[in-house]
């Protein structure tokens, strides 16, 4: 019995059924990173003695009876911005390399509830802000597909390592892409869901209107599992949904008769890859085959997403930021003259480029003289947006598209020009602006052997139609996974 | 590029945003701004008006709760964080 090629789901039925125990599957998981980790760098930290120690814990409360979901006994890894207690915590910036949170995220305690394991808090780009994780103050990650290629951004290091098996499954955070792009890249299934599903409280705040904590996991079962275990109203995150509907397990039915499915063509224009395209039509043409109805349609709007986008992230980031000054924690620079200076030393030395550039830019436009005419202006698009999802949504249930316009990109190749960097996010942004639930599967592999992704995103709180639609795709596309990695990936060596 | 950043401009920035950029940084970024904003500029294109900024999805409403503190004494976890603390509090330069 091969732990490794088990989905989370799976490893979990075993564990209960006494063919494998929890501490059986974090010794495989730390095994893999043995072997893989060297090259792909998924992990800022990994903490081997507190997951087998955890392990045994988990395994003795699933033996009493005491732990029986859908996940229990099954290692995982964190994104680095989300607060893990007693662990360090650094979002892949200089400014927090020492950080050791006092508490848990709700979304980490949440499945720790569930009996998860956690191997250790995966690589990122610096607070989230890229989308190739290559801004990480720590080195980048790398696509297990193709070492030489970027695992996408910015939660590169909790699909690469989902896509390595270097852990089964990993929480990520989604503020314009973040979630869903990486899981493009990395062919792994990753969701987004809607706003306020999942509790914000203890993910370090980046565009706080538009971030959103979701998985990144090797198939929709699992991924269902996860939102599951997950989501959860919680008054410490004032923006949190108190919603009843949360067994999205319960979703998972082969059956797409009758859903209506919305291709917007503005979603297939200049830009968009040969064999990305020819890709994602096939797999709505898969979808149309087992009784859905698929149409296109003019969404609209779609070039105001990026600048609109943009404008909110960077303004809310500023603002968000300015809570690290070298006081209460982190970085502080080694000498300076007088309160004002330790802040201003403190951040110029603790925050990399891209971060530096969006707090400029967010600085700017929040200013007096320019809020009214970037900021204030960026909101109304934003309305304008979500109301061009309203009229979609008033005909579809689903709009089918692209996640992003190629597959990975080589390392190296993004950064020096933000702005094509952020037209990569042109299919996923939109939907954080308009609070969707989103979700990102593979759907098969360009000529290079580098996995493309199908976006569906569902209106607001219709997560299940969302994974009921994802999973019925999936049964017709069949398997792809760790094993078709094996087989059909160029692995480096 | 139409939005030329001067000088001026980006020392009140650095000034908002806390930053200390140097010779090098500044040059970068008064590029890297005025690019954006030419690109931010699109926005421009849509008729806004009438239409009530949207800061929130969802209509969401105060959230408010019992002032009843839930959560337990961990002064000494937080302040192991600090760079600086001295007599359980953290130390800064002097100020005043």
């Amino acid at each position: 019995m091969n732990l490794l090629e088990m989905t989370a789901v799976e490893l979990a039925a075993a564990i209960r059924e006494g063919k494998t125990t929890a501490i059986e599957a974090v010794r495989a998981s730390l095994e893999r990173i043995e072997e893989k980790e060297e090259r792909y760098h998924c992990y800022v930290t990994i903490d081997r003695e507190g997951a087998l120690a955890q392990a045994e814990k988990v395994q003795r409360r699933i033996e009493s009876g005491e732990l029986s979901g859908a996940l229990a006994g099954v290692p995982m890894a964190v994104k680095d911005n989300l607060c893990t207690a007693g662990m360090l915590t650094t979002c892949s910036s200089r400014i927090l390399r020492n950080f050791v949170p006092a508490y848990s995220a709700e979304a980490v305690w949440n499945l720790q509830k569930a009996g998860a394991v956690i191997i250790g808090k995966t690589n990122m780009d610096e607070f989230a802000m890229g989308s190739t994780t290559e801004t990480s103050a720590f080195g980048a990650t790398k696509n297990p597909w193709n070492p030489a290629h970027v695992p996408g951004g910015s939660s590169g290091g909790s699909a690469a390592a989902v896509a390595a098996g270097e852990c089964f499954y990993a929480l990520g955070s989604d503020t314009g892409g973040s979630i869903r792009q990486p899981a493009s890249y990395c062919g792994v299934v990753g969701m987004k869901p809607t706003y306020g599903t999942i509790s914000r409280y203890g993910l370090i705040a980046y565009g706080s209107s538009l971030d959103q904590i979701g998985p990144l996991s090797q198939d929709v079962t699992d991924c269902a599992a996860i939102l599951e275990a997950a989501a959860s109203y919680d008054r410490k995150d004032s923006t949190s949904s108190d919603r009843q509907d949360t067994d999205f397990m319960t979703a998972l039915a082969d059956d797409v008769k009758g859903i209506r499915i919305g291709i917007p063509r503005d979603y297939f224009g200049e830009g968009l890859d040969q064999e990305v395209r020819e890709a994602v039509l096939g797999a709505a043409k898969k979808l149309e085959e087992k009784g859905a109805i698929v149409e296109e349609f003019d969404l609209g709007l779609v070039d105001y997403a990026i600048p609109a986008y943009y404008t909110i992230a960077a303004a809310e980031a500023s603002s968000n930021l300015e809570r690290f000054d070298g006081v209460k924690y982190g970085y502080r620079t080694a000498e300076s003259d007088g309160l004002h200076d330790l802040y201003k030393k403190t951040r110029s030395e603790g925050f990399g480029e891209e971060v530096k550039r969006r707090i400029m830019l967010g600085s700017f436009v929040l200013s007096s003289g320019y809020y009214d005419a970037y900021y204030i202006r960026a909101l109304k698009v934003k309305a304008l947006i979500k109301k061009a999802f309203d009229d979609a949504f008033a005909k579809y249930d689903i709009i089918l598209g692209p996640t992003a316009p190629s597959t990975a990109p080589e390392l190296g190749t993004s950064l020096s020009d933000p702005l094509k960097m952020y037209l990569g996010d042109i299919y996923t942004i939109a939907v954080n602006l308009a609070g969707l639930p989103g979700i990102s599967l593979p759907c098969g592999l360009d000529s290079a052997g580098l996995p493309i992704g199908l976006q569906l995103i569902g209106d607001c709180f219709q997560e299940k139609k969302l994974i009921r639609t994802a999973y019925a795709y999936e049964k017709a596309r069949g398997t792809f996974s760790r094993t078709a990695l094996c087989a059909g990936g160029k692995e480096g060596k | 590029m139409i939005n030329r950043i001067d000088d001026e401009t980006i020392k009140y920035v650095s000034i908002l945003a806390k930053l200390e950029l140097s010779g090098e940084e500044r040059e970068r970024a008064k590029k890297d701004m005025g690019r954006m904003l030419d690109y931010i500029d699109k926005l421009g294109e849509l008729d806004t008006e009438g239409v009530e900024p949207m800061t929130h999805v969802f209509p969401v409403q105060n959230v408010f709760r019992e002032d009843v503190v839930t959560n337990s004494d961990i002064r000494e976890q937080l302040l192991a964080n600090a760079p600086e603390q001295k007599d359980g509090m953290f130390v800064v330069p002097k100020t005043v």
